[in-house]
């Protein structure tokens, strides 16, 4: 097995995957904020999503980060690649906190300096996965802290059951009020061990948002958690309405006999991801992968 | 609504530094008596004639809970502008010293910054970009909800207290017929 030759340099194509994330709202995301609009009644509710829509277009028009948190890098690699691919993902970093220009935001957890690059230990932060397939998939999504900060990772009894799952991540939404920017998109991870069940609930925020969940059983809770969430009233920026969320992704993996951990991860309204499929026939870009 | 005039922004470490040197005894920047204070980490860029902003959309406001109450009371503040709202103690803090929280919209970066018109300096660049306090005089900065008023009437608690937390019932793990634990 070979590693592909690639036709542009991995920097190159995580300063162009962080510019696109950052300047451009996945379309799924777009449109669901474009109906949203549609349905809302409240005035307060209806001048925010005018407001994140026409901030969005103004974005995307002049090229600069439609929202100054631009967060925590994390990557998620997929296919094949060697080694030095970390390296040159955390170059791309560097270039771009300087170039779109990203606003700095990794310190150090103890003293709290900061670098100014965007690096240090431990960032940026990358899964990977490798595969057979001929390509490289390099996927991009860029956290910020205001919806971060509002994850809850709980490790539920089998006995609470589905519905102690419902009870959760309604109460971690709901809780977290308008702090992570609602409407949000929900990541929920079911199962796993507490490491696992955290990844998946953030990588489920990668799922495109008008996707059907081709499990059935998930696709259902993740409907009735929809549903939920928007009669709840929390509305956009927590300031009453009908649109606290705009989709509710999950996804599940097997766990001990005795456990049941859920973890919510939120998106804010403006979940960036973006990624770049490299193969030899040259480097492709989508807003809409699954990992 | 929209604001006409000057701002300054500070987020936790601004907070916490003028806090602390208020504590001592010692100066801090003039500006920061009377302001109107937006929680806000902007991205900002460099230019020939000084700064200019790129993105300044508003920080989660809950985390300077702790400080906001003293903070509001110390130097006077008149108008605190972020997102998600601040604790019973602040907004008590408010109705004390004719302060209200304007609620801006998270995450609307590139139009909140054609509000902060003009940068007009940087104090404690130390701090990081995102943490230092930047001055900025406005024009039509907005759009903002009074989300907290000078009586402490606070619309999160309105909102809070009025939500809907419905699950539906009976729903129990769908479990194979026949396959005890």
């Amino acid at each position: 097995m070979s590693t592909i030759k690639l036709p542009e340099t991995v920097d190159q194509v995580v300063v162009n995957l962080l510019r696109l994330a950052n300047t451009k709202l996945p379309m799924d995301i777009g449109w669901a904020l474009e109906a949203a609009a549609g349905w809302e009644t409240g005035e307060i509710a209806s001048t925010q999503l005018g407001a994140i829509m026409e901030n969005v277009k103004k974005a995307e028009h002049l090229g600069f980060p439609m929202c100054q948190d631009t967060g925590i890098p994390v990557f998620y690699v997929r296919g094949r690649f060697d080694s030095s691919i970390g390296k040159q993902i955390a170059e791309g970093v560097r270039r771009a906190t300087e170039e779109i220009p990203l606003r700095p935001n990794t310190v150090d957890p103890i003293t709290r300096e900061n670098q100014g690059t965007n690096l240090g230990p431990g960032m940026p932060i990358v899964h990977y996965m490798p595969t057979d397939d001929p390509f490289t998939e390099i996927t991009v999504l860029p956290k910020g802290a205001g919806s971060e900060n509002m994850t809850r990772l709980a490790m539920l009894n089998p006995a609470d059951g589905i519905e102690g799952v419902k009870r959760f991540v309604i109460d971690s939404v709901l809780n977290a009020g308008g702090r992570p920017c609602p409407p949000s998109i929900v990541g929920v991870g079911i199962g796993g061990t507490s490491d696992v069940c955290a990844a998946m609930a953030k990588e489920a925020l990668l799922v495109p948002i008008d996707e059907e969940n081709p499990d059935k059983a998930l696709a259902s809770l993740e409907e009735e958690l929809f549903m939920k969430l928007n009669e709840s009233g929390l509305g956009p920026m927590g300031l009453g309405g009908q649109t606290t969320v705009l989709g509710v992704r999950i996804k599940k993996a097997c766990c001990h006999t005795a456990s049941l951990p859920v973890c919510v991860n939120i998106g804010c309204w403006a979940t960036r991801r973006a990624s770049a499929r490299i193969s030899e026939d040259g480097v492709k870009y989508s807003q809409g992968v699954r990992f | 609504m929209y604001l006409y005039g000057p701002v300054i922004t500070g987020r936790d470490e601004m907070h916490i530094r003028a806090l602390e040197l208020a504590h001592e005894g010692k100066d801090v920047p003039g500006e920061i008596r009377g302001s109107a204070i937006f929680h806000c980490g902007p991205i900002m860029r460099k230019t020939e004639n000084g700064w200019s902003v790129v993105a300044a959309g508003p920080t989660t406001s809950a985390r300077m809970n702790k400080l906001e109450a003293e903070f509001i009371e110390r130097f006077g503040i008149r108008a605190v502008i972020g997102k998600g709202g601040m604790s019973p103690e602040v907004a008590e803090a408010m109705k004390e010293n004719g302060c209200v929280y304007l609620a801006a919209t998270g995450g609307a970066a590139i139009s909140l910054a054609e509000g902060l018109a003009r940068c007009t300096g940087v104090e404690w660049e130390d701090l990081g970009m995102a943490e230092a306090m930047w001055k900025f005089q406005t024009q039509r900065f907005g759009p903002l909800i009074v989300a907290i008023d000078t009586e402490g009437n606070s619309l999160y608690d309105k909102v809070n207290e009025s939500l809907k937390r419905r699950i539906a019932c009976g729903t129990r793990h769908p479990r194979p017929a026949g396959r005890g634990r």
